[in-house]
């Protein structure tokens, strides 16, 4: 057991947390988020992906403890992300807007089963963040869909891309 | 745009259930959690074929956290059979007497963590003595050659399967033979015989989602089963059936499912978690990690013969075809794959005589099955390969010789089957328009393209059945079985309640499926839930709609012919206007509150096939065509293939939502691409060597083609609703040998083994330049 302090989704946390615990069963057991998915378990598929600090990290891979003195964000935390929403909505407040990358992915279809999608947007979003440093499908590789909604998926992600700083 | 939010037929209205796959909160049946839930792992077999001497579990019983370890003896307490399957009763539920191949559960660890569980898994022992195994199907025909089954059982729950009758010693769980003409006399009339052999490995489904099933008892000795399953109403026959309970003591209840592709129909984990929830009296939950999937289905290898005789001018005379099948240890629905694939493994084309002898054999593998395409991606990669060739030795137009031979409206299918509404020239010339042969060269860089084109019967007989409610205030559920793993179909069969009662899409709700509310649905798979379920809530809504109509007659004292539905409710379309929301004529015919029950079915006939020679005149309701065009870069130092542009075409006969119909075409391309460039389930003597995706390479980002363009053909099905047909698999038939003819028409080396690895394509070249 060790006491771990950081931020979730732009809260402050400290938890008791075991040693061997994974941050994808942290985010999945004890914090009921339903949004970073285990399916490889060995760091390939890109399911878990969530931001660790803004960079996309494979939960499966992470002890919980390594998250001590950093911030992480899931799914569950891209609304209160969106350009114009400062903070996480009070308890009972109305839904927040949908984050732009959530949009694109709804307006162009880029998502079947929707299982890696959490994953797939969180990457995307860090590569819009990151200045498109790479073309998009090299970057996106270490996220799998087994749907095949790549091409949908590029299409977002280079509509977005087009509307520079809407998303960052 | 108003259109598109009304979510009228044609128009491609956002997916309903997008709002909880972009927020994360969809749930999927591994998030499930209840009170007193226990966590499952399962002992699997490390041997392919062993008798089980003895089952040691005291040490794991005693471990930390565990409920329960329980063996196939132990099951006995709570089942009345150990044996399932949907062709032939044939898996155990946990392994009895002798354990069949490698990854078969042999033990149920049951504890109150998931770490519990797994953490006692090497405690239990196993002993065991090892016996030989077979793992070619080939080598499995012959005589003496080891036995999976001594004897097995048909199952009787599929009308088409009812009648298989193995034959006992043998290995071949069934051979279906199918004779038209006079193969022999057609042969001696060519002018060119050739005879190719083409293979294709096992392959993974990889669903994101590996199967998840929870087991909840009730005190009533009714079981809840919340299970990642494409085949509900299956589940619940076959588990009352296993357990001796009545249908009506087993729910089956179904989230969205991360993926399919046929991985998850018929009983997977549902069994093993059911039985453990009666012996233990709390909810058992059971889920496979990735590497269990491997050992649980996959795709089966196949190895096909084909041999065919031409004339010069390019007329199919006559084809031979043999396809063995590996089925593994389990048949799961393996025999109908091998019958209802294997008539069409002379492909859609007009030969006069033809043979066709389809083996389905027990190996010592894991068990093969169902997946997107159903058999007929190994069978286009030969016949289509094949094509080419022939068109090759005749110096024919490879695209000129197809459209000389392919079937064409009244045409007999080899079954003998009268051809129609079905458009394969029509998708041919689809992709063969927007991506014309070409051949270029730089340095050590070959550029081709290759084509192919495909067909597929949908599964017949099968039966949809639906409800659709018209609650107190106007709005609509819709009870149908149709699982949602993705291709949409909660959208889709929405649009059409919707069009059908005039509301707007967000009026209409599609319920999950429930077997205690939706009432049967054979299966979600093989394209074939446009067409029955969309067939079923079509007649649905139109008879709660005539309900609405009938009560508008006395409610406005109008006769029938002058009333319409339209914008939610009824108007008179003479005289003075006058006109009711379904809101109002709901509240004056029940007061307060009150539900519209209407109902509709569809069911498929088909008529059996004769079994010495295969024919039928009638065997299936209608047929699928897919075509595929694909650009290939190799580079012929490293055997390297690149496949910038593919186009694929699907006669879907009406695209009722467009843009999911591009995206089932589209993501089908992407699931076969990556199976022609990488995937192959390795093994040696039964071992798996990658069942992992660090060893086993999927499709990414990266390799998808630049270009990778979807065709909607639309040759209408009278019987369909609105047209329509299908597209869950349309786009996987002819991906493969588009790609292997690209490379051969770049190169000069004809690859006829899949997965198109270098090694084998640098073979192929060398084998062409010798």
């Amino acid at each position: 057991m060790r006491t771990v302090r950081f931020g979730l989704n732009g809260a402050s946390l400290t938890m008791e947390i075991p040693d061997h615990v994974l941050l994808t069963e942290l985010l999945q057991d004890s914090l009921h988020l339903t949004g970073c998915r285990e399916s490889c378990g060995q760091g390939v598929c890109g399911a878990c992906t969530v931001l660790l600090d803004g960079a996309p990290v494979s939960a499966c891979l992470l002890l919980a403890a390594e998250v001590d003195g950093h911030e992480v964000t899931t799914v569950e935390g891209l609304p209160a992300q969106s350009p114009g929403s400062h903070a996480a909505p009070a308890a009972g407040a109305p839904a927040p807007a949908l984050h732009p990358v959530q949009e694109a992915f709804l307006r162009h279809f880029a998502f079947q089963c929707g299982y890696c999608t959490p994953g797939m947007m969180l990457a995307a979003l860090a590569y819009l963040r990151e200045g498109a440093p790479m073309p998009a499908r090299e970057y996106l590789r270490g996220n799998l869909c087994r749907c095949g909604c790549y091409a949908e998926i590029l299409d977002a992600v280079a509509e977005l891309g087009s509307k520079e700083g809407d998303t960052a | 745009m108003a259109d598109d939010q009304r979510g009228t037929i044609g128009t491609s209205p956002p997916r309903t259930d997008g709002l909880a796959k972009v927020t994360g909160s969809a749930s999927y049946a591994r998030h499930l959690r209840v009170p007193g839930m226990v966590h499952t792992a399962l002992v699997r077999s490390d041997r392919p074929h062993a008798r089980v001497l003895a089952i040691k579990c005291d040490a794991a019983s005693r471990a930390p956290g565990v409920v329960a370890v329980v063996t196939a003896a132990d099951l006995r307490r709570v089942v009345r059979h150990l044996h399932h399957g949907p062709a032939f009763r044939d898996q155990p539920i946990l392994a009895a007497e002798k354990v069949r191949h490698v990854g078969e559960p042999v033990a149920a660890i049951v504890a109150e963590t998931p770490a519990a569980a797994h953490a006692a898994l090497p405690m239990v022992e196993v002993v065991y003595e090892d016996l030989p195994g077979v793992f070619d199907p080939v080598e499995a025909m012959q005589p003496g050659a080891p036995l999976v089954h001594e004897r097995v059982e048909p199952a009787g729950s599929f009308a088409d399967l009812r009648g298989l009758e193995p034959a006992a010693g043998t290995n071949v769980c069934l051979h279906f033979r199918l004779r038209r003409g006079d193969v022999q006399a057609g042969l001696r009339s060519v002018d060119v015989i050739v005879e190719e052999a083409f293979t294709t490995p096992a392959t993974q489904h990889l669903p994101m989602e590996p199967h998840a099933t929870l087991a909840i008892p009730g005190a009533d000795g009714r079981l809840i089963i919340w299970s990642s399953t494409q085949s509900p109403s299956f589940v619940r026959s076959e588990l009352a059936y296993l357990l001796g309970l009545p249908e009506h003591a087993v729910d089956v209840r179904v989230p969205y499912l991360g993926g399919g592709y046929g991985a998850k129909l018929y009983v997977k984990l549902e069994a093993i978690a059911a039985a453990l929830a009666l012996l233990i009296r709390r909810p058992v939950a059971v889920h496979n990690a990735l590497e269990d999937l491997f050992y649980t289905l996959n795709r089966h290898a196949t190895r096909t013969v084909i041999r065919s005789g031409v004339t010069r001018d390019g007329r199919l005379m006559a084809r031979q075809v043999q396809v063995y099948w590996d089925t593994g240890a389990y048949a799961d629905i393996g025999p109908r794959i091998c019958q209802k694939s294997g008539y069409t493994a002379t492909g859609p084309y007009r030969i006069p005589h033809v043979s066709i002898d389809s083996y389905c054999v027990y190996t010592h593998h894991p068990p093969a099955g169902a997946f997107r395409g159903f058999g007929i991606p190994q069978l286009v990669w030969a016949y289509e390969s094949h094509t080419d060739t022939l068109a090759r030795r005749l110096a024919l137009d490879p695209l000129e010789f197809r459209r000389r031979n392919l079937l064409r409206s009244g045409d007999p299918q080899a079954t003998g089957t009268v051809m129609q509404h079905a458009g394969f020239v029509e998708v041919l010339d689809a992709v063969a328009q927007r991506l014309p042969f070409a051949r270029s060269r730089s340095g050590h860089v070959a550029r081709g393209v290759g084509m192919a084109v495909g067909m597929k019967a949908v599964l017949t007989p099968s039966t949809s059945l639906a409800t659709v409610h018209m609650y107190g205030d106007g709005s609509v559920g819709v009870a149908a079985g149709t699982v949602e793993m993705g291709q949409g179909a909660e959208t889709v069969l929405g649009q059409i309640v919707a069009t059908e009662l005039g509301v707007p899409l967000h009026h209409v709700r599609v319920l999950h499926p429930d077997t205690d509310v939706t009432p049967f649905d054979t299966l979600t798979a093989g394209s074939r839930s446009t067409f029955h379920m969309g067939n079923a809530v079509r007649r649905a809504a139109e008879d709660v709609r005539l309900q609405l109509l009938d009560r508008a007659t006395r409610l406005l004292e109008a006769p029938l012919d002058v009333l319409a539905v339209e914008d939610g409710g009824v108007v008179s379309r003479e005289g003075p206007r006058r006109a009711l929301t379904f809101r109002e004529i709901m509240e004056r015919t029940f007061g307060q509150g009150g539900t519209l029950v209407g109902r509709g079915e569809h069911r498929g006939h088909a008529k059996h096939l004769d079994p010495a020679t295969g024919q039928s005149d009638q065997v299936t309701a209608f047929w699928f065509a897919g075509a595929a065009a694909a650009e290939v870069e190799v580079d012929t130092g490293t055997g390297e293939v690149r496949v910038p542009r593919l186009v694929c075409a699907a006669d879907v006969g009406k695209a009722l939502h467009p843009r999911l119909v591009e995206g089932q075409i589209r993501g089908a391309a992407v699931m076969q691409l990556s199976q022609t460039l990488f995937e192959a389930v390795a093994t040696q003597d039964g071992q798996l060597l990658n069942p992992n995706l660090i060893d086993y390479k999927a499709l990414t980002t990266a390799e998808a083609p630049e270009r990778l363009e979807a065709v909607i053909v639309e040759v209408p099905h009278p019987d369909g609703p609105y047209g329509a047909k299908g597209v869950g698999e349309t786009g996987v038939f002819a991906v493969a040998p588009a790609v292997a003819n690209a490379i051969a028409n770049a190169t000069g080396g004809r690859p006829r083994d899949l997965p198109l690895t270098p090694e084998r394509i640098l073979q192929s070249i060398r084998e062409a330049d010798a």
